[in-house]
């Protein structure tokens, strides 16, 4: 994996304050950035509002199904501006559901992922002083804020038949719910526009994180140099580039059979329901390899520095999320099982969904490989990677049971699928982003966090996701649908249990928001290279935080050791670094 | 070579890995489809326009494919084996026929954990695979898994390891690690296409055929081939559901009523949005989708009460629109059908009017001859009615 420079740019901080440290004023700075690390901080910033709103839902969520019954909706429906009755408080939930998703996946998930961690160490990684397209980059950020404020608007917006207020379409707005049949006000409407905002902002970020890595490598940083964080974002922005579009146009046709009587998916018209899950999911399911994959990366190169040894196959793992990232356009109908698909078709996406399982295997043996004869330190961030390789090992055995057409019959639209996918996603890929977010915070800011504060928030986060998740397996088995606000006596009991695992994970906040005020209050300025001889990747060149821009001399990677060790060089001496 | 090439070798033995478990386990999936071969009668008409089965193919039904539920049927449920009258006062089967329901934790924890005993005959397949092949496999992995990273936290952490090693690649293991988990996977195969072959036969001629159409927030069901009544499914009120001793949110005012150990070609379609149709305890989810009209085979083994819910997400009132069926025995179930006004035996598809057919005569269901008899006509008469 990694490659290393000399400290080509130490002079820098010798000159106290470069032309590399001028910085515009506040408005011109955060409102009209071009600069990677601004922009990628405010996808920080805005990732973690979005995250501690789409969590606030699900903490009504499972207020309301902690017991059977209706008890909190009609509260809520009150508190959003409705007027609550039956209907409208029914409503409510599809309102919830769909917005958490949606929050989740698209407001908190990606930005923090691609546009905050990518846009931030991206150019580091490979040595570039910034994006290829920086003004296109703001552009980006700003879609995905104002594709938020219109999901935000939706919610206020009429949205059932009966006149109840939001979106209740799930995050998969299939139709014909989401059509004038299901959604006849504008609610939908404004969720669809929300999508197309934060679909054309991650297309425009997409192009520009492919253009940065084909072009704007250092001398020397050759693809198979690449640090893996940096394979796993340019393979996502693929992902990004050719899924984004298909939803793109589904929502589209979508928006015009609601408005301009097209009839698209309206039998009536000759249209058909189907369509729109094929084309939603041809989206879809790449899009859950978007959410996860920079996860991946983010994880190798944790496993790396804190086992003080290089990524173990390198070449394979950069080619296992290449793999993923092809055989996750072919896998889309596994989502579609009970749609009446014919018996071919479901077992050809049988056996596909199942091969990815290969690939994946490959990278968690990797990740356990590159640890094994290491020296292991336990901090933070390798906590938090070592939690994410468990879980998401957990989350994608479930994933085989789920692929297999004919056992999902039993378990499709079930908890079983709600416990799979948060397995994935909010420990997979959640997991991720606490881990990158540990690994690099001083990095970012400037200020060291608390490692006791970090471990507290580990156990927490870790014992309560856990309670809250796996009862979801039993519920599923049982025979929960998902999406119901309301349920049979038999399933309280794990419903309850969920629902106490969840204060866990909103205690778990506890911690994480003191560490924020800890680190810049307390915490200890952060050296350029905080965690040692094991971080060898370019950012750690550069102080903490690194220059305003950085590499106006670029770095030469050169090729000190042979391709088969990858050693950390001391820098300067040319010389492996020891301990 | 240099250890350079070495590397660079593994790489491409890699790819090559990836395109072999590709290409088998496709191949697999072409196998398996030779298994199902059922490709003419496709068994889910996935579309309004699937062409009508042909009734000069229809084979002669097999005597034993059609077993007189009286043989193994409970008798005492309702009158016994009279002759065939309309059962006007039939009587609803009461809690202790509930075979299909979630189980509370607190009832039986062991039960709550895990799927609800299956009464179709694919859904005992499909739990077997579940529980003898899928889920000691993936417990085996996840717990070595956790074994791997709990020996690598203990043996190299920086205190007992503190100089690390350079190992970056090795092929073998590599190798071994790509190639055994496709192995576990075409073991996982084998059953899997198995289970949907068995999933996708298609129904015999004279399966009974019920059209599940679900509407916002309720199911009907139409009896196809019994002079297309119908019946209408709301959810029961919760306290009245209680009260008679069945399970709230998932008890009806009119069930599903099907005959037992009876082939059934469950079409579903709905008339506003997406719903789903779904009964845990038959191993059975089908989708319920305006403008479309899926079907697929089901037979329940034994009498009783299966539950299910709407299971795709179809506006405010979603969680309320519960699925109840009642498997009766075959006679019993004739007589249930007359009393709502449906007709059975072999008359119904060429007069559907002859609902008073002398009731001892139309007990032909016993009669494999006369059932085969009806079946051309009968599938005929439901091919184009779609």
């Amino acid at each position: 994996m990694a490659t290393t420079a000399d400290a080509f740019q130490a002079h820098h901080e010798d000159h106290g304050h470069s032309h590399a440290d001028e910085r515009p004023s506040f408005f011109a700075r955060w409102f009209m950035s071009t600069n990677h690390k601004d922009i990628g901080t405010l996808y920080l910033i805005f990732a973690v509002f979005a995250g501690l709103i789409g969590g606030a839902i699900s903490g009504i969520m499972r207020a309301e199904l902690a017991a059977p019954g209706i008890q909190y909706l009609g509260w809520w429906v009150n508190f959003m501006g409705g007027e609550a009755s039956i209907n409208a408080n029914l409503h409510m939930w599809n309102v919830l559901i769909t917005a958490h998703g949606l929050i989740m996946v698209f407001f908190m998930v990606m930005p923090a992922m691609i546009g905050g961690f990518g846009n931030w160490f991206v150019p580091l990684m490979i040595g570039a002083p910034d994006m290829a397209f920086p003004r296109m980059n703001n552009v980006s950020f700003w879609l995905t804020f104002v594709g938020f404020l219109s999901l935000l608007m939706s919610l206020f917006m009429p949205g059932d038949p009966s006149g109840a207020l939001g979106a209740g379409t799930g995050w998969t707005v299939y139709a014909p719910l989401s059509t004038d049949i299901g959604s006849p006000g504008p609610a939908v409407d404004f969720a669809i526009f929300s999508l197309h905002l934060a679909g054309a902002g991650s297309i425009l970020g997409a192009t520009n994180f492919i253009t940065t890595i084909f072009n704007m490598r250092a001398p020397g940083m050759t693809l198979h140099k690449m640090p893996l964080f940096v394979w796993s974002v340019l393979v996502t922005a693929f992902l990004l580039l050719l899924a984004l579009p298909v939803l793109a146009a589904a929502i589209t046709m979508l928006l015009t059979d609601r408005n301009f009587g097209t009839s698209f998916f309206e039998p009536a018209g000759g249209g058909d329901p189907v369509l729109y899950q094929h084309l939603f999911w041809f989206f879809g399911h790449p899009e859950v390899y978007i959410m996860i994959l920079p996860g991946f990366g983010m994880v190798s190169q944790i496993v790396a520095t804190f086992s003080r040894k290089p990524v173990f196959g390198y070449l394979g793992m950069a080619y296992a999320m290449v793999a993923i990232g092809v055989v996750g356009f072919v896998v889309w109908a596994h989502h579609m099982y009970t749609v009446g698909l014919d018996v071919n078709t479901k077992m050809y996406f049988t056996a596909a969904t199942m091969i990815i399982a290969v690939p994946t295997g490959v990278k968690i043996f990797s990740w356990i490989a590159t640890m094994w004869g290491g020296s292991l330190e336990f901090k933070s961030p390798m906590v938090w990677a070592l939690g994410f390789i468990f879980l998401f090992t957990v989350g994608g055995v479930t994933g085989v049971v789920l692929a297999n057409g004919g056992i999902d019959d039993a378990l499709h639209d079930t908890y079983y699928v709600v416990a799979h996918f948060h397995y994935v996603l909010s420990m997979g890929a959640v997991f991720a982003i606490f881990a990158g977010w540990y690994y690099w915070y001083g990095k970012m800011f400037g200020r060291l966090h608390s490692e006791f504060l970090a471990h507290l928030h580990f156990w927490i986060f870790f014992i309560g996701v856990n309670i809250t998740f796996f009862p979801m397996h039993f519920l599923g088995m049982n025979g929960m649908p998902r999406r119901i606000p309301d349920y049979p006596a038999a399933f309280a009991f794990w419903n309850n249990w969920a629902s106490v695992g969840y204060m866990l994970i909103a205690a778990s906040l506890i911690p994480f928001v003191a560490n924020i005020i800890y680190a810049h209050t307390v915490g200890r300025r952060a050296p350029a290279n905080y965690w040692g001889e094991g971080a060898t990747t370019l950012e750690w060149t550069l102080s903490s935080p690194p220059p305003y821009h950085q590499f106006e001399t670029l770095p030469v990677i050169e090729d000190h050791h042979d391709y088969h060790n990858h050693l950390p060089t001391a820098p300067g001496s040319g010389e492996p670094a020891r301990a | 070579m240099t250890l350079n090439n070495w590397g660079k070798l593994a790489g491409r033995w890699l790819g090559a890995i990836w395109l072999g478990c590709v290409a088998l386990l496709l191949t697999f999936a072409a196998a398996g489809q030779a298994v199902a071969q059922a490709p003419a009668a496709a068994p889910t008409v996935a579309a309004p326009l699937a062409p009508p089965a042909d009734p000069a193919n229809v084979e002669p039904l097999a005597p034993e494919a059609r077993t007189p539920a009286n043989n193994e049927a409970p008798q005492e449920i309702v009158g016994g084996d009279g002759p065939l009258v309309a059962d006007t006062a039939h009587q609803r089967l009461g809690p202790e026929w509930i075979k299909g329901a979630p189980t509370a934790a607190t009832d039986n924890m062991g039960k709550s954990l895990t799927f609800q005993d299956q009464y179709s005959n694919t859904g005992n397949y499909a739990l077997w695979m579940h529980n003898w092949v899928l889920l000691p496999i993936i417990v085996a992995i996840s717990l070595f898994v956790l074994a791997l990273l709990l020996v690598v936290i203990v043996r190299f952490n920086r205190r007992r390891n503190t100089v690390p090693s350079k190992t970056t690649h090795n092929t073998m293991i590599e190798v071994v690690w790509t190639v055994v988990p496709a192995l576990i996977l075409l073991l996982i195969a084998i059953p899997s296409i198995r289970l949907l072959a068995k999933q996708y036969e298609a129904p015999p001629e004279d399966a009974v055929t019920i059209k599940a159409t679900g509407y916002q927030w309720y199911w009907t069901y139409s009896y196809m081939d019994n002079g297309e009544f119908e019946v209408i499914s709301n959810m029961m009120p919760e306290a009245e559901a209680v009260a008679a001793g069945f399970p709230a949110q998932l008890e009806v005012d009119n069930r599903m009523v099907v005959p037992v150990n009876t082939p059934i070609r469950l079409q579903t379609t709905a008339a506003d949005v997406i719903h789903s149709f779904a009964v845990p305890s038959l191993w059975f989810k089908l989708d319920a989708i305006p403008g479309r009209l899926n079907e697929k085979l089901l037979t329940i083994r034994e009498p009783g009460i299966y539950y299910g819910q709407c299971s795709e997400l179809c506006g405010s009132r979603h969680a309320y629109m519960p699925i109840a069926i009642e498997a009766l025995p075959r006679d019993q179930w004739e007589r249930w059908v007359l009393a709502q006004g449906g007709t059975v035996g072999e008359v119904e598809a060429a007069a559907p009017a002859a609902a008073t057919v002398p009731a001892a005569t139309a007990n032909a269901a016993s009669s494999p001859e006369a059932a085969a008899a009806a079946a051309a006509p009968a599938a005929a008469g439901t091919a184009t009615a779609q």
